[in-house]
């Protein structure tokens, strides 16, 4: 009987085969499990595991260093050799790149001999049953159910000829819910992030969605115009994530964004939000624990192969409203003269003074909308980052600082950037899960926004 | 007309045994169905920034699945280890999967009939497989489109990107079918970035060529012969450029729309592609893509355009993104209609929409199941949703010409779309003012925004055969877990009458 190779076997017979000057090779194993319903039914569901093996191999020459980089699912020696075989020789073809620099050294970290982390369809064992009892309470009540809970977790190892072996392993689950009568008239959504579904339970959401179709007692037509709006952290965190990802330092130095200044450079040092404004992101934040350095396969504007176990640290994006830093790699850190910034995989918004919750925005609005997720959002003009998109599953109308009923959907024009001047009251930061990327980004910590003239471009009869 | 015959090298891959132990071990747990899916689909990606290679990456996805119904319920699982101790781990924990969700499925699983395909093939047409091409060569290429591009004034920086795939499936089932399949896909997109300094301006022109199911004939044939004609496209780019920097901004309004199939292709994507897609209309996209205007009790009634809208769903088309000769439930793939002379029609299926609504199709799913690795669970995915162009049609400059007060719109950029498919809003590359039947040079900061079945009401013409483009996307985005699909929309040139434009700079409140 022969036994698979762990992870670290593959990295380091990788390294040992390799017949490059240099090597790194990034193994991550993922194991997941998920289920989906819809009309009160599950519809999908599954198990999966994989494992994922990336060699790049860095070609040293008199002008420079050119790389090969490639990735396959690789689970026993001979592939992850053909693979270290496949990479030199893409090495040996390529172009030197522009983005070389010496690589990223150090020593074993103390998890490196660690198994990967593994989760199973078990992960539902109370979620499940529980799921089971919404579905016929929903069924009961005349209300039909449609969702998805999701939990993967990854693990990562980093090795190369430079001395790195590093270890993550990440944890990321997730899960969502929509409701509507059986009428389908009108619909209502909750969703949030967790880490391992201890603290997710179905019936509990099933509660608070009928508490929300309950407000829907009461529809109210409004034609477009710009309306005082209460966006909560899941909606704020929709429009920050995107927010998070136009900030390539390339992209402002080129003069293609909204963080480029005209005339050249960037913004960086601008006032571009109103004070009090901070937008970081940190691996360690409590409860958005993230990957805490570079593990990336391919070079791109803002990130670099050369950069591999690079550590990313706490980084301040906007702080007191004042633009400090942009996404960068090693080599568009030299290009724009910015500091090193990777990409990390969490973002939070504060708001200096920002208190109390959703509920307490609404309770200070005179006459307004409560929008409680947005959609299908996308960028018009990049110049002033224009976003489209769309409401959706509850729009409510407020008045005396009460709900009093629901309101049409709403396709809205508007800009992040400009939000974060014009917001009139903040909440407190709180965990939060946006509709639209959450699947992807997860981790991230926002705070209700109150903005007072929100344009809605249009009604949308979607309900 | 066929490809270059399937790879050895997947041929060479132990799936069939693999398939025989995962069946025959889902068979002894007493499933009522089962399939296994085995996929080697290979990627590579190389971007080119002004001249110089700012990456290349080879990666592929090798793997296989095993889904089963069991006690009424759908059971997936799926693994990377090609053993047959795996495989037979991998369909007992389907199985396993199957009894967790039976407790929560209150309709029982069923799927629709279809023939037995004893050991089948096929491969999508090409001439050259691009992954077999030199790595030098294809960067040598793209760094030549950047230069040409980067040699005019006006263009600041140049980017050009190719990803290139290459799907290898193998499909058996319980019931006896076999299937093995090959295609290719390439996706190149060259983008000149320009800014206007006194007016204090940037933009961007990007290449209008589309995605197709070709191969490397595609960046170096010759015109009409399977390759696009680059060296046109590259030398008007930087011009158009420095028009559409020069271009007064648009003034809102209502307009009458001339748009190419570069533009229309994504509208007809996102407003009859997926609104016409049964499990949406169903509620089975409900929590995350959305559901569908289009419902089921509308099939036969629905207005959704004028009478000169004929839309089919075709998953047979040459070069085709979407086009294959079985789907990922071993359904053999066919075309058909789904708006005839402006009318709902039809819906694309899978097997279990077959088997729920047997009056379609005379109960037999179209062949829409798609699943985009072997990780993923198949899911119904759009088939090639094309507008079909009028045989006795104008040329694009005969629809221009009956236009008093209008705009021409090329090429696409911005999209979005409402959860039901209703309200939709749509940028462009390109937009010509069109005065007393000609353009009149290009307009800035214009975006078009409708109802799908006003815009589609609103459709006076379309053109005629030599106006037809197949256009199409690699990265369309449905289900949970997520999954992307590569899907082509033909259409025609068409005039539209009185749509809402928006200037993007005033909704911006600039």
């Amino acid at each position: 009987m022969t036994t698979s190779p762990t992870p670290q076997e593959l990295v380091e017979r990788a390294l040992e085969a390799s017949r490059s000057d240099d090597a790194v090779v990034i193994v991550r194993t993922t194991s997941s499990a998920n289920l989906r319903w819809a009309n009160n039914t599950l519809t999908t569901n599954g198990e999966m595991s994989g494992i994922q093996v990336s060699v790049l191999a860095f070609d040293r020459r008199g002008d420079g260093v050119a790389v090969g980089s490639v990735t396959s699912a690789a689970s026993d020696l001979a592939e992850v050799l053909s693979l270290v075989e496949l990479a030199d020789a893409a090495a040996r073809a390529a172009d030197v790149a522009d983005d070389a620099a010496d690589l990223v050294s150090g020593v074993a970290a103390p998890d490196w001999a660690e198994p990967p982390a593994r989760t199973s369809i078990g992960v539902y064992d109370a979620v499940a049953p529980a799921l089971g009892t919404a579905f016929g309470t929903a069924g009961g009540g005349g209300r039909v159910l449609y969702g998805f809970v999701d939990h993967e977790v990854a693990t990562v190892y980093v090795g190369s000829t430079t001395g790195l072996r590093l270890r993550h392993v990440q944890p990321t689950g997730h899960w969502a819910c929509t409701a509507k009568p059986t009428s389908l008239d009108q619909s209502a959504w909750v969703g949030g992030a967790t880490r391992d579904f201890t603290d997710v339970d179905p019936v509990a959401f099933e509660a608070e969605l009928t508490r929300r179709l309950g407000w829907g007692s009461r529809r109210v037509d409004l034609p477009a115009g710009r309306y005082d709006t209460v966006l909560p952290p899941t909606s704020t965190a929709d429009l920050m994530i995107y927010l998070l990802w136009i900030s390539g330092a390339l992209d402002a130095h080129d003069g293609q964004s909204v963080w480029s200044r005209p005339g050249g450079g960037t913004r960086v040092g601008e006032q571009v939000a109103a004070p009090g404004v901070r937008l970081h992101s940190a691996p360690a934040y409590p409860g958005l624990e993230a990957v805490p350095f570079v593990h990336t396969t391919a070079s791109s504007e803002s990130a670099s192969v050369f950069d591999n176990g690079l550590p990313i640290v706490p980084t301040d994006w906007i702080r007191d409203g004042v633009l400090t830093s942009l996404l960068t790699s090693r080599h568009s850190a030299r290009v724009t003269g910015l500091p090193v910034n990777p990409a990390p995989d969490n973002l939070v918004l504060d708001v200096a003074g920002g208190e109390g919750m959703t509920e307490d925005l609404v309770a200070g609005t005179e006459r307004g909308l409560l929008v409680t997720s947005l959609w299908y959002i996308r960028v018009v003009d990049p110049q002033s980052m224009l976003l489209t998109g769309l409401t959706r599953d509850g729009v409510y109308l407020v008045e005396g600082g009460e709900i009093t009923g629901l309101v049409t959907n709403f396709r809205f024009n508007e800009s992040p950037v400009d939000l974060l001047n014009r917001f009139s009251h903040a909440g407190a930061t709180e965990l939060s899960f946006s509709r639209e990327w959450g699947d992807y980004f997860s981790r991230t910590a926002t705070p209700a926004l109150r903005i007072p003239d929100f344009n809605m471009s249009s009604v949308s009869q979607a309900q | 007309m066929s490809g270059l015959g399937i790879d050895a090298s997947f041929l060479d891959l132990p799936f069939r045994h693999l398939a025989d132990v995962a069946l025959g071990r889902a068979a002894d747990l007493g499933v009522t169905h089962a399939d296994f899916r085995f996929e080697r689909v290979r990627y590579q990606d190389l971007h080119v920034r002004d001249g110089s290679l700012l990456g290349t990456q080879d990666s592929s996805d090798v793997g296989f699945a095993v889904r089963v119904v069991h006690g009424g319920a759908w059971g997936f699982a799926s693994g990377v280890v090609l053993t047959e101790a795996e495989a037979r781990h991998v369909a007992e924990r389907a199985v396993e999967v199957a009894r967790v969700a039976a407790a929560m499925t209150t309709v029982p699983v069923e799927l629709a009939d279809e023939p037995v395909y004893a050991d089948v093939s096929w491969t999508s047409p090409y001439e050259i497989d691009p992954l077999e091409v030199p790595v030098a060569e294809k960067v040598a290429l793209l760094v030549d489109f950047t230069e040409r591009l980067r040699a005019h004034d006006v263009v600041g920086h140049a980017t050009a990107g190719l990803r290139q795939v290459r799907e290898n499936k193998f499909y058996a089932d319980l019931a006896g079918t076999r299937t093995t399949q090959q295609r290719v896909r390439l996706m190149p997109e060259v983008t000149a970035m320009g800014a206007d300094a006194e007016r204090g301006i940037f933009d961007s022109m990007t290449s209008i060529a589309p995605p197709v199911g070709r191969g490397w004939e595609y960046l170096v044939g010759r015109p009409g012969a399977g390759g696009w004609d680059w060296d046109a496209e590259l030398a008007e780019m930087p011009d158009l450029l420095a028009e559409k920097l020069r271009a007064p901004s648009v003034e809102a309004g209502t307009y009458d729309l001339v748009i190419h199939p570069s533009n229309l292709w994504l509208t007809i994507h996102e407003s009859i592609g997926h609104a016409t897609e049964l499990d949406r209309a169903l509620g089975y996209e409900a929590n995350y893509a959305g559901t569908s205007f289009a419902t089921y009790d509308q099939l036969g009634s629905l207005q959704y355009g004028s009478p000169v809208m004929n839309v089919t769903g075709d998953r047979t088309a040459p070069h085709g993104l979407a086009s294959i000769g079985w789907d990922d439930e071993g359904v053999a793939t066919q075309s058909w209609d789904i708006v005839k002379d402006g009318v709902l029609v039809g819906y694309q299926l899978d097997r279990v929409m077959g088997r729920q609504k047997p009056e379609l199709n005379d109960g037999r799913s179209n062949g829409c199941a798609y699943a985009d690795s072997p990780g993923h669970i198949p899911i119904q995915r759009m088939a090639n949703v094309s507008l079909q162009p009028d045989p006795d049609g104008p040329s694009t400059e005969g629809l221009i010409e009956r236009v008093e007060r209008g705009i021409y719109v090329v090429g696409d950029k911005s999209w979005s779309i409402d959860m039901q498919r209703y309200n939709f809003q749509f940028t462009g590359q390109r937009f010509y003012k069109i005065e007393d039947g000609r353009l009149a040079g290009q307009l800035r900061d214009v975006a078009y925004q409708a109802t799908t079945t006003d815009f589609w009401g609103s459709m006076e013409a379309v053109g005629g055969p030599e106006t037809y483009v197949l256009g199409g996307a690699f990265n369309c985005g449905k289900a949970q877990p997520g999954q992307v699909a590569s899907v082509s929309h033909g259409c025609p040139t068409a005039l539209f009458r009185g749509v809402r434009i928006l200037n993007t700079g005033e909704e911006a409140g600039k």
